[in-house]
């Protein structure tokens, strides 16, 4: 929930780095219990995007001096669009692809290999699974979506891809270490000889709040709690998201009215209240949704 | 007295060293090559420790050969007796790792060389042959930002060419050595290290020459040459051993793998290891 008051700090973009693409809108193959922006088979808030949006987002891209490309959903790989839109992103810059692994076919990866290899830019799978075994993540993410994501791991190793594995932490954090281990094991299993891990925490909106609890009014961020705090940790600072409907803050916020800020790139460049649980989660974290290569570090 | 016309062409040589990661065998060696290619102006584009043994034997040779020298996140840290490096891993096992690194570091480094890190400037800039020249650690906007070649898109790299106003920037940090050209004739490079290989299997360690040739009528022309440098790397390794760091680092220095700090590496990078 929006909890703006006259104390809510404001983000301010300052510098477009990071564009994503919100590919699949809302709609998604699975109906994970946890998804922050309740993505399902017939949740159509959000649509597909076009290859012509993605085109045009590209090109203005360019201006703004976006350094990579993130696609995600739903799940991207239900836009049939998906694997021209990849290719043809991969002559601007490196690009990474949020999945569940779960819908994968040879030819769209034997496509995607081809033209991995040709661009200088790295072409990232990010698979969602969210545990190192079915107990953990059948009952969150549905019924053999377990043993269908690891199926999907081993298609990405046999097309030479090294996938990065995220999971939603849903244990606790004194269990990490021996769930990183037996995940490592687990992807050994179907041919992942260099597991690449990623725990993410829960975001407590959407479905998850249902699945659990919200967030409580007082975890949300104040202007006394960015004194001094370096606003370059926060993805609205350095990033938006192309959607069906307009640009928006951030991947995590499209539910929320105040997300979409405009039509183009251009008119989305107004800085963002932080008056939302979620953003709560974020200042906690930092960069939870970039990759390891190019987290925002502090400091320096 | 000679007319403008008839001033001869110049040319100036630089030799741009990066992370130096206590390999001071190394950092001998590649001054050696680039005095035999003629390198008019050395600079080191920081990260003078870690990884490697002894910290304090790499100062002597900065300062013998005149060595202009960017502050690295590393020196940062050393210099200001921070608790860690600011690379900023997440994966336990890199930080397990780098955290041997930093605490070796900081305990053999003595307090004089503390000092000279921590006055070091975040960025060299200058002109030759009218060309605006930006020498950083990892970019022109933070020390400690990773700039990998698969990672980076080109409109990226001449937004920061703008932004910072420069027409050539050099920067090192990743341990990888690429370059890129720009718009307009600008260029990005990134120097490579001579801390440990390039994760490609070989001994050797790098580091880049730039040669910029001129005349009063031609524009002028840039060079970049990564220089592949070969030490003793058998003798650091036994040192490094004698030391007690971790087999994970020697054995990188004897075979040219990274075994350790994987987790940051983009995917194209990362499948060109064995690791």
């Amino acid at each position: 929930m929006c909890a703006m008051t006259s104390d809510t700090p404001h983000v301010t973009l300052d510098s477009l780095d990071v564009l994503w693409f919100q590919v699949a809108g809302t709609i998604c193959n699975l109906t994970c219990q946890h998804c922050f922006i309740s993505c399902s088979p017939t949740n159509k808030t959000f649509g597909f995007l076009s290859l012509e949006t993605v085109e045009s987002a590209l090109l203005e891209s360019v201006a703004h001096g976006v350094k990579e490309y993130y696609f995600t959903g739903g799940e991207p790989f239900l836009n049939p669009a998906l694997v021209p839109m990849l290719e043809r992103t991969l002559e601007f810059g490196p690009v990474t692809v949020l999945t569940n692994g779960t819908v994968l076919k040879d030819e769209w990866l034997r496509r995607l290999r081809a033209a991995s290899e040709t661009s200088k830019y790295s072409l990232e799978f990010r698979v969602s699974i969210d545990g190192p075994d079915a107990e953990r993540n059948d009952p969150i993410r549905g019924e053999r979506t377990f043993d269908r994501a690891l199926q999907g791991i081993r298609k990405l190793c046999e097309f030479g891809f090294l996938p990065i594995i995220t999971m939603t932490q849903t244990w606790d954090d004194s269990e990490n270490e021996a769930v990183l281990s037996q995940f490592r094991q687990v992807l050994r299993g179907v041919g992942n000889e260099r597991p690449r891990l990623k725990i993410l925490p829960r975001i407590r909106i959407g479905a998850e709040a249902e699945r659990t609890n919200g967030y409580d009014e007082f975890e949300r961020i104040t202007s006394e709690m960015m004194d001094g705090f370096d606003q370059s940790q926060l993805l609205c600072s350095y990033s938006r998201v192309v959607t069906d409907r307009g640009v928006a803050v951030c991947p995590i916020l499209l539910d929320s009215p105040d997300a979409l800020l405009g039509a183009t790139l251009e008119e989305a460049a107004e800085e963002f209240p932080l008056a939302h649980g979620a953003c709560y989660t974020c200042y906690q974290f930092g960069s939870i949704c970039t990759n390891p290569s190019t987290k925002r570090q502090e400091h320096g | 007295m000679m007319s403008r016309e008839d001033s001869p062409p110049r040319r100036e040589v630089f030799a741009l060293f990066g992370g130096i990661y206590s390999n001071a065998p190394a950092l001998r060696a590649a001054i050696g090559d680039a005095l035999q290619q003629n390198a008019t102006r050395f600079y080191c584009l920081g990260d003078l420790g870690a990884f490697g043994p002894h910290p304090d034997r790499v100062f002597p040779l900065l300062h013998e050969y005149n060595i202009e020298t960017v502050q690295g996140n590393y020196d940062d840290s050393i210099g200001n007796g921070l608790n860690d490096c600011q690379c900023g891993y997440t994966d336990p096992r890199d930080n397990h790792f780098a955290q041997i690194s930093y605490d070796y570091t900081l305990s053999k480094t003595s307090e004089p060389n503390r000092r000279w890190m921590r006055d070091l400037p975040k960025e060299i800039r200058f002109e030759c042959a009218g060309l605006r020249f930006l020498l950083c650690h990892g970019s022109p906007r933070r020390t400690n930002e990773f700039l990998w070649e698969s990672t980076t898109s080109t409109a990226f790299l001449d937004r920061l060419a703008d932004d910072y106003e420069a027409d050539v920037i050099l920067a090192t940090h990743t341990g990888l050595h690429w370059q890129r050209e720009l718009s307009d004739g600008r260029l990005f490079v990134n120097v490579g290290v001579l801390g440990r290989p390039a994760n490609d299997g070989q001994c050797c360690v790098w580091y880049t020459l730039l040669t910029i040739e001129w005349d009063h009528d031609t524009a002028p022309q840039l060079t970049v040459k990564f220089r592949p440098v070969h030490y003793d790397h058998e003798r650091l390794a036994a040192e490094m051993r004698s030391e007690g760091l971790p087999d994970e680092f020697v054995q990188t220095i004897l075979t040219g793998w990274w075994t350790t700090c994987m987790e940051v590496l983009p995917a194209k990078e990362r499948l060109r290891g064995k690791f």
